[in-house]
């Protein structure tokens, strides 16, 4: 078996020693940010970067990594506990999860939302590596045409998926390139939008752009708006669940794993789709459908394993195909660019450690987070107590010193200021930053291989639609816009 | 115009997005174009722009007939202070240093929230400030100094 072979390989890489304490730190600082009340897995990954930057290419991805499912997995705590999700993915813990911990059930329900999770987690990793070597070697037969139409679906995909509006969403994607055009051309050597400003020769850093439109942003939005916060005081005893919460929870965690994984690897869709889809999954098979919304505990194990399957498998078109499917996962891609990785189906070739350490490294990584969350529930629930005030500068200035130290160039730090406001602005009129940070990511990528693809077919745009696999990608970009130009379809988005 | 666009949602992001790809379309004139085939600096913005552009006029028509509103107040006051306090660490940072820079960045930011205790804050600062530099300075190794200029 080939596969056992590159796991043992992958093993062997994740287990030395530096590694597994990258792996360690990332997951710990991940769950620590995460479990902050209003603080997502996004602004936990574009707030630490900058530290993951001054290291080597494998364990900075392998700590970034594990801060992504860490701090994915710090949310379910804090939307369990605290009737504030994190973030959107957990968004729907929260109906069931709060109601657990006011019956006194919290222990259970974060024991459950851990073991479902570790379940989906190592399910997900599973089906990347099966999955990964398969899709990269089809990949590897993609030209600039295929890339070309596969970037256009992904785009529109996340444009039209996200919450909120589509046509909105894909002027955010077109914003989105413009500013991934900012900076020197590499076919001519032109700088563009530049404005005679030297530092925009280079462009705008990725990580000023997720900071600001991000972090930024969103601190301000929390900023104007009260929210009343309740946090679950009651003390947490007794944290194993019984029996019959294993039996109850049992099927749920599997169904909600399948329909996390394949969600996970649809553009735009992600975690969040995924663990809505299969609360509803679940409320609709269920004998009792009244029990949910009132503590029932399938409502807590299927959306979790859900959102951390679809967490893991996002990563399988990010690596073997270099497209990223979430706002979390261009992040990530644009964190091996920096480290000077050319992403795609060649990563696989190239770079066998850091792709097999990698996922080795993210089963080791789920099972730290089973062992760091179970006993020490009791310290994150103390963090929760923690006032937003102390909170919001604190990352600011964190945010400001790595901005800062990626660049050494106090521009960069101005910059964060200047897409944050641009962020705030786009956030009030109710425009979705996160197909702009896919866009922008994208951009440069898009734009190379559209030229590619034109110089070689000698200018005839016909090629995109006479390559079969062109094709289908530009039938399936057509599709998902037809369908969700539907009335129905945005009906049923809205109900969101 | 009637006084409601203010606060007409799509009415704004449409014109934001009509003023930005106007904008990209103008600035990429200086660009060449090039051709199909070998498309020059100048093709992939302009052609980008204009989507952008008409985006930005179908939101702005569908806000017109719409009419919804923004949502909540604007917070000028937290946007105002937030970006001021990123600013300031970048200004301050070569000209004083990483401790002087630290602790103004956090006054500034604190000061954004709607409460703010003096004494809260200047403890925030002392303990940040000791985790920064032992982090930032002694950990990662970043060349900056504590305190004065470079």
């Amino acid at each position: 078996m080939e596969i056992l072979n590159h796991l043992a390989f992958g093993f062997g890489v994740a287990f030395s020693l530096e590694n597994l304490a990258y792996c360690f730190a990332g997951v710990a600082l991940g769950t620590l940010i995460g479990v902050l009340p209003g603080v997502g897995p996004l602004v936990t990954i574009a707030m630490l970067f900058p530290i993951t930057f001054h290291l080597p290419a494998v364990p900075a991805i392998i700590m970034l990594a594990g801060i992504f499912y860490g701090a994915q997995y710090g949310g379910s705590t804090t939307s369990i506990l605290v009737n504030l999700p994190g973030e959107t993915a957990s968004a729907v813990t929260c109906i069931d999860g709060y109601q657990m911990a006011r019956q006194g059930r919290a222990g259970p329900a974060l024991a459950t939302a851990a073991l479902a999770s570790f379940f989906a987690g190592c399910v997900g990793t599973l089906l990347i590596a099966l999955a990964g070597p398969t899709l990269g070697e089809w990949a590897l037969k993609f030209g600039s045409a295929e890339y070309t139409s596969l970037m256009l679906m992904a785009l529109v995909a996340s444009a039209v998926m996200t919450q909120g509006d589509a046509v909105k969403g894909l002027a955010m994607v077109v914003l989105g390139l413009l500013v991934g055009v900012v900076g020197v051309d590499v076919n001519s050597g032109m700088a563009r939008y530049s404005f005679g400003v030297p530092e925009l020769v280079d462009g705008i850093g990725f990580t000023v752009v997720a900071v600001g439109l991000f972090a930024v942003a969103e601190i301000v939005v929390n900023l104007e708006t009260r929210e009343p916060r309740e946090v679950y005081a009651g003390k947490l005893t007794g944290l194993m669940p019984t029996a019959r919460d294993l039996k109850d929870a049992a099927w749920p965690t599997v169904r909600g794993t399948a329909v996390g994984a394949c969600f996970g690897v649809l553009p735009g869709a992600g975690p969040a789709l995924s663990s809505f889809a299969t609360y509803m999954l679940e409320k609709k098979i269920a004998k009792d459908p009244s029990r949910f919304g009132r503590g029932a505990i399938e409502g807590v194990a299927a959306p979790e394993a859900a959102n951390n399957a679809a967490a893991q498998t996002a990563f399988i078109p990010m690596l073997t195909l270099g497209i990223p499917a979430t706002a979390t996962m261009a992040l990530m891609l644009a964190a091996l660019t920096l480290q000077g990785i050319a992403t795609g189906p060649q990563v696989m070739l190239d770079k066998p450690d850091l792709f097999w350490g990698l996922i080795a490294s993210m089963w080791i990584g789920n099972l730290m987070l089973v062992i760091l969350n179970l006993p020490l529930v009791g310290v994150w629930v103390r963090l929760l107590t923690v006032p937003y005030r102390w909170l919001f500068p604190s990352i600011i200035l964190f945010c400001s010193i790595g901005n800062y130290s990626v660049s050494n160039n106090p521009f960069d730090v101005y910059m964060v200021a200047v897409i944050g406001v641009l962020g705030y602005v786009l956030v009030k009129l109710e425009c979705e930053p996160a197909p702009l940070l896919l866009g922008y990511v994208l951009g440069p990528l898009l734009e190379e291989n559209l030229r590619r693809a034109l110089l070689i077919a000698r200018g005839d745009p016909t090629v995109f639609f006479t390559r079969p696999i062109s094709l289908a990608f530009m039938i399936a970009t057509l599709l998902i816009l037809v369908v969700m130009i539907a009335p129905g379809a945005r009906r049923s988005r809205q109900l969101k | 115009m009637k006084p409601g666009l203010w606060n007409n949602r799509d009415f704004l992001a449409g014109l934001l997005f009509v003023v930005l790809g106007g904008l990209a379309v103008a600035l990429a004139r200086g660009y060449p174009i090039g051709s199909t085939m070998r498309m020059g600096p100048g093709y992939f913005p302009t052609v980008l722009g204009g989507i952008l552009l008409l985006f930005g006029v179908y939101v702005l028509l569908r806000g017109v007939r719409s009419g919804d509103e923004v949502k909540g107040e604007w917070g000028y006051r937290p946007l105002a202070l937030i970006s001021l306090s990123i600013v300031m660490f970048g200004f301050l940072l070569d000209r004083v240093g990483m401790v002087p820079a630290i602790v103004a960045t956090l006054f500034a930011a604190a000061a954004a929230g709607r409460e703010f205790r003096f004494k809260e804050v200047l403890l925030l600062a002392v303990v940040l400030t000791a985790f920064s530099v032992a982090v930032f300075s002694y950990g990662l190794k970043l060349p900056y100094p504590l305190l004065g200029g470079y």
